[in-house]
């Protein structure tokens, strides 16, 4: 279930990146690079976990499905966690820059007019 | 168990090599910049290719991007603590054995696939940057 969300983000992903390119102002990229790392990472664990439980991989407890939905829909959140937190850090398109300097421009511009 | 330490291992020991390589082909550039003639000409065939460094920096991203993930997931079924020995499978020596062979196992299977992955990608990207280049001169 983990790789199955995992992948179905990977997916999503690529497709934003590939829309949004050649600017790619929402820097993408790293979501594409993080989901599908982790999806070829958990195709391994899935391909041994197969092999030791052959069929009965595919038929697990309702809970285990819960618990794995629960921590793909995680990984999936953490991902885009990281990756908002870079785009404030780097501001590709100037916002955050834009806003803070706009906010200083206008307390010198009050502060001057206050003077006058 | 830790098998997310392989790909980590490897994605820090590809990023010292992506940086010496990049050092290195800026080295290059620079001395090709400085020439002429022959030189010049390995610039325009250089240009055709996609520089080995940028194709190590996306093959440490799917690892360093992929083992962030999975330790997630270690943390969340509590294989990762944040007290020593943070491997809770490192605590006996029945366990660590245990660890070992499965890094030994899905840890290397997981840096290999990832790898293999990479290399049929820079294959395919570098042959669509030489359709690409063969278009725009024809």
């Amino acid at each position: 279930m983990t790789l199955l969300i995992t992948v179905f983000a990977a997916v999503i992903s690529t497709a934003v990146w590939y829309k949004g390119m050649p600017e790619d102002k929402l820097k993408t990229g790293i979501l594409c690079w993080m989901y599908w790392g982790a999806s070829l990472m958990w195709l391994v664990d899935a391909i041994v976990e197969y092999t030791e439980l052959k069929a009965a991989y595919f038929t697990p407890a309702p809970a285990d499905m819960l618990n794995d939905a629960f921590l793909g829909l995680s990984v999936v959140a953490l991902g885009l966690v990281i990756w908002v937190v870079r785009l404030l850090i780097t501001d590709p398109k100037g916002v955050i820059a834009g806003i803070l300097t706009k906010d200083s421009s206008d307390r010198r511009t009050s502060c001057h007019q206050e003077n006058i | 168990m830790a098998c997310f330490l392989v790909p980590t291992a490897e994605a820090v020991a590809v990023k010292v090599i992506e940086r010496v390589q990049n050092k290195k082909e800026k080295e290059r550039e620079l001395k090709i910049d400085a020439g002429a003639g022959e030189t010049a000409r390995t610039h325009v065939h250089a240009e055709n290719t996609i520089p080995f460094s940028r194709k190590l920096r996306w093959l440490t991203r799917l690892l360093i991007g992929g083992a962030v993930l999975l330790a997630f997931e270690h943390i969340w079924h509590g294989e990762v603590v944040p007290w020593f020995p943070f491997l809770t499978a490192a605590a006996t020596p029945g366990t660590t054995s245990v660890m070992l062979h499965e890094m030994a196992t899905t840890g290397v299977g997981m840096a290999v696939l990832v790898t293999a992955v990479w290399a049929v990608m820079c294959k395919v990207s570098d042959r669509d940057v030489r359709r690409m280049v063969e278009r725009r001169e024809n």
